[in-house]
């Protein structure tokens, strides 16, 4: 017999824990396994405590409480935003019907792997930022990077929770299933591929929480708009975590560019490599890669499965409530730009509903946008010249229309010799990964930053930045 | 509603007559009789309704009338035997109504095959006129076939030339099956739509023998008697079946697109030689339960299978038939029967294995004629469905295929047969269940519900269509039989060449029959 745990006080929750047996059973199996899970996978630097935010309650306070905790005391929590009595369906066939508090048998199948497919990325991130921790440029982002550790793991029990309390047997399969595969393994890799890739250093740190987490945000959003109103409201409320990993990595690349341009002027030259910084080209070719990395992540642009999942309410549509249509889509079409044979683009006209993951990437990209406007404006106050900006969505893909074909950051379809004697200057090349590694050197000291980036604005939580935002073992 | 009571008092269309050990089962429809209103039941063709009182007679046959060794089906009508099933009423039918209706036709003729080899009953068609279709597929459904050698009266199948579908009641099959006509004699014979006569019939064995006219009663009464004298059945008193009680030992709820079945055993054994012993009235309510459920719901397409008794009850009704008796031998053979309908039945059965359910020898037949086993183990209460297998598992209840419903789930592992047959007697425990291949999944309480509910809701949302095919396939694995042939084989081309255009379009050769215009066929073999 297992010790019985009281899970009220170690899981704090909103989903009635210690009155459903069928959740408790599935946790009491789960939850070591998830122990030592994290044990193995999860940060190699052993650290005292670190100031994170816990998400005790989904209340205005609640769900960011702070304070010093050991990492594996860490309560990783289960949250559904608050329920909507009167919800209904807002898009595909099932339209204007009472969303399901079921899942229904008709859709189990679809609906467990698009949870399986969601949760295996929590999970994955963590085991790819595991060992970031032995260079980390400062406390503070020390500290960031326990907070997206943290919050990864609890997206992963959110995940987990809704595998357990409603698909059963198979569920709890799968949801062990979400610790068996593990990132880069080569007999048991993550599901996507974009999760198998080491996140080998803190510059593709902040990019991965800007373009591939923001990938998550989008995936998250079509989710919350699922009929499935509990995977709705698990979604829902993953999304406000969500924003801190964007924040996390926004203001990362900020002041990465903003020590980089610091370096330009105080020096006066491009070339701020030897005096610790990382220069702008190489930071535009992160850009390159994170962005058509993540751009791989929203599949094909075409895609049956999209529109099934779209039809039966399974995933929606970014911001679907707001958007002024009829919602299913039957019969309206889009305009697809594809390689053609001769080396131009062609535009040939998609019904809409095959169409929805360019929808979703649609929305990605102008989001990504804003990123791009931001740095430029650090480039500005600067007075520097160099302006960054996203590659076009063709360049670098391994998924969809643009896959089999080279296709340059602005757009021109170029042969493979073409494309080989080119690439070194779109893509981070092997000298310019070596490069960005040669920095990262750990500053454990309070106070105390790496040469590559710029110290944060503002602490966290009103702290101010040389606060001890880790206590080191 | 369609119900399937009837007694020979109330017969419309049948007399049965009884003359020591031989019977005179006798076709005189009447034509204003029809089920449904639309049509005539002219030259003693027939409808569903025809069909019920044929199989109440078989039953009765069987139960009531032990002393019976020889049933004569021979027509009441001049000049003509049977002209088979009705075409207007066909033409109008949907398509479910139609294959459900051969199905039974199918399975009532397979009934009287079954008496024949297993019950000392052989039938004999004395076809004293012209006999075509389904008509001659039920001559063919007998043991022996007597035509009247009159120069105009034939046998035939008229379907592919006339109407443009099959004879799809057994006709194809037995004509080179059962009667072993040679091949291109049997192709000539199912495309001419006038039919074989006299000595051709014989030579190419579509009959056995010929009688004139003036002589030919005598000639059936001989054969009859001749007939007789194979069978060992007793010169003793009949059991009657009595008006049919309903939802006593057989209860169904039906529910959105699901009906729950449960079989339910009495608290005690009761021997009795009366239409009130348990293993015959549960029988007979299942058997009526199955066949107005298809005739009646056809959109209720998942059937849950549940049983609720003491398994030493059913152990102890097993022992009192395990006997040569032939009340006994009936029943068993009964049970066997209600198992292979359905084992066609175009629905999905789950067998649900809960705590104080019976699937013990006879009743976990119930069990393997279902899709899936899902069984309920409550670990927590201490409380698990169990199945007990018997020596009835192993022969006593063959399916349509020749095999034993276990042989079939384990086709190709005989030794795993084997092992299970060692296993008989013992209470199997949940885990040994699983173990032994014998349940699709054992589920903890705090996951029945739900699952049960989600693969509910599942099959519930897969075309029906794909579910029948796919169900047929699975359920019969291993040889062909004349049975297996019918049920998939006949039934299915028959089925896909009603919908097609060729038939039932607007000018489809069963639409247009009788209106005087030709059909236009759509050429491209398909």
């Amino acid at each position: 017999m297992t010790t019985s745990i009281n899970y009220e006080d170690k899981i704090p929750n909103n989903v009635d824990l210690s009155s459903d047996r069928r959740l408790q059973r599935a946790l009491e199996g789960w939850q070591p396994k998830f122990m030592n899970w994290w044990g193995e996978m999860g940060p190699t630097l052993e650290t005292q405590g670190v100031y994170l935010r816990t998400a005790i309650s989904v209340g205005r306070d609640g769900w960011a409480h702070f304070d010093h905790v050991h990492v594996p005391d860490y309560r990783w929590g289960i949250f559904l935003a608050e329920r909507d009595p009167g919800r209904t369906i807002a898009f595909g066939e099932h339209m204007g019907e009472p969303a399901w508090q079921q899942v229904p048998g008709e859709y189990r199948a679809d609906l467990q792997r698009l949870i399986v497919i969601q949760g295996d990325t929590e999970p994955a991130s963590v085991e790819q930022q595991k060992l970031l921790g032995l260079t980390a440029p400062s406390l503070y982002d020390l500290r960031n990077l326990f907070q997206v550790n943290v919050e990864e793991g609890r997206h992963l029990w959110a995940m987990v929770y809704l595998l357990h309390a409603y698909f059963g047997k198979e569920g709890r399969e799968e949801a062990e299933g979400l610790l068996l595969r593990n990132s880069g393994s080569p007999d048991s890799p993550r599901i996507l591929g974009a999760f198998n890739e080491e996140t080998a250093d803190w510059l593709a740190f902040f990019m991965f929480t800007y373009f591939t987490d923001r990938d998550g945000k989008y995936q998250l959003g079509t989710l919350k708009e699922s009929a499935f109103d509990p995977l709705s409201r698990t979604c829902e409320f993953m999304l406000k975590e969500e924003a801190h990993h964007m924040f996390v990595g926004t203001t990362g690349v900020d002041r990465v560019v903003e020590r980089s341009a610091a370096l330009i002027r105080e020096h006066d030259t491009l070339d701020i490599a030897p005096r610790g910084g990382i220069p702008l080209d190489i930071i535009q070719k992160y850009i390159n890669f994170h962005y058509t990395v993540s751009l791989d992540l929203f599949g094909s642009e075409t895609s049956t499965n999209a529109a099934n999942y779209f039809t039966a309410g399974l995933k929606g549509r970014w911001q679907e409530t707001r958007r002024k249509d009829d919602h299913r889509l039957t019969d309206d079409g889009v305009f697809l730009e594809k390689p053609a044979e001769n080396g131009t683009w062609t535009s040939e006209e998609l019904p809409a509903l095959l169409a929805l993951n360019l929808d979703l990437r649609g929305e990605y990209i102008a989001d990504c946008e804003t990123g791009i406007k931001r740095w430029n404006r650090i480039m500005e106050s600067a007075e520097l010249n160099h302006r960054f900006a996203l590659p076009h969505p063709g360049f670098n893909r391994s998924v969809g229309v643009s896959s089999g074909h080279h296709v340059t950051p602005d757009g021109t379809i170029v042969d493979e010799a073409t494309w080989q004697a080119a690439k070194h200057k779109w893509l981070p090349t092997s000298e310019d990964l070596a490069f960005v590694r040669s920095l990262m050197r750990p500053v454990y000291e309070r106070g105390k930053i790496a040469s590559w980036v710029a110290p944060p604005r503002n602490g966290i939580n009103g702290k101010p930045f040389d606060y001890e935002y880790v206590h080191l073992a | 509603m369609v119900s399937f009571d009837t007694h020979p008092d109330r017969y419309r269309h049948w007399s049965l007559r009884v003359d020591g050990e031989v019977a005179w089962l006798v076709l005189d429809v009447d034509e204003q009789g029809g089920l449904t209103p639309g049509y005539e039941l002219k030259l003693n063709s027939y409808d569903l309704g025809v069909d019920i009182e044929l199989y109440d007679a078989t039953q009765r046959l069987r139960f009531e009338h032990p002393a019976v060794r020889t049933v004569v089906v021979t027509s009441g009508k001049d000049k003509v035997f049977c002209a088979g099933a009705n075409i207007r009423m066909l033409a109008a039918a949907s398509h479910e109504w139609k294959v459900n209706f051969c199905k039974f036709t199918n399975e009532t003729r397979n009934g009287m095959e079954d008496a024949t080899a297993n019950s000392g009953q052989t039938y004999l068609a004395a076809v004293n006129g012209s006999c075509a279709g389904g008509g001659y597929e039920l001559a063919l459904a007998c043991d022996h076939i007597v035509l009247v050698d009159d120069n105009s009266s034939t046998v035939a199948l008229p379907e592919v030339p006339l109407l443009g579908v099959l004879p799809g009641t057994g006709g194809l099959t037995r004509v080179v099956d059962k009667r072993g006509t040679r091949k291109d004699l049997a192709d000539v014979f199912a495309t001419r739509a006038d039919g074989v006569k006299g000595r051709t019939a014989v030579d190419w064995k579509l009959v056995d023998e010929l009688a004139p006219p003036r002589r030919f009663t005598e000639v059936v009464t001989e054969r009859a008697k001749e007939l007789a004298k194979r069978s060992a059945r007793p010169d003793a008193e009949g059991v009657e079946l009595t008006p049919l009680v309903r939802d006593r030992y057989v209860t169904a709820e039906l529910g959105d697109g699901t009906v729950d079945i449960t079989v339910h055993v009495p608290d005690a054994v009761e021997e009795r030689r009366d239409a009130e012993f348990w293993p015959l009235a549960m029988t007979r309510e299942l058997d009526d339960l199955i066949l107005r459920l298809r005739t009646n719901e056809p959109e209720r397409g998942v059937w849950l299978l549940r049983t609720e008794g003491d398994h030493e009850v059913v152990r102890g009704y097993e022992a009192l038939l395990d006997t040569s008796d032939w009340f006994a031998r009936e029943v068993v053979h009964y049970w066997k029967r209600t198992l292979k309908r359905l084992d066609v039945t175009s629905r999905s059965l789950i067998a649900l294995i809960e705590p104080g359910s019976c699937f013990a020898g006879m009743l976990a037949e119930l069990a393997f004629a279902a899709d899936r086993q899902y069984l309920l183990d409550d670990q927590d209460a201490g409380a698990a469905g169990t199945l007990v297998l018997t020596e009835a598992n192993f022969g006593t209840y063959p399916m349509g295929n020749g095999l034993t419903r276990l042989e079939s789930r384990f086709w190709g592992e005989k030794s795993q047969v084997d092992t299970l047959r060692k296993q008989a007697g013992t209470v199997l425990l949940p885990d040994e269940c699983k173990d032994l291949g014998l349940v699709t999944d054992a589920l903890d309480d705090i996951d029945w519900a739900d699952e049960i509910r989600i693969v509910v809701e599942g099959r519930a949302a897969l075309s029906p269509d794909a579910c029948t095919g796919m169900e047929a396939n699975h359920r019969f694995v291993g040889p062909e039989t004349i049975e297996t042939k019918i049920f998939g084989r006949l039934s299915a081309w028959q089925n896909w060449v009603f919908v097609r255009t060729n038939a039932s379009g607007e000018d489809g050769a069963l639409r247009r029959y009788g209106t005087g215009k030709k059909a236009v066929f759509d050429r491209r073999r398909v």
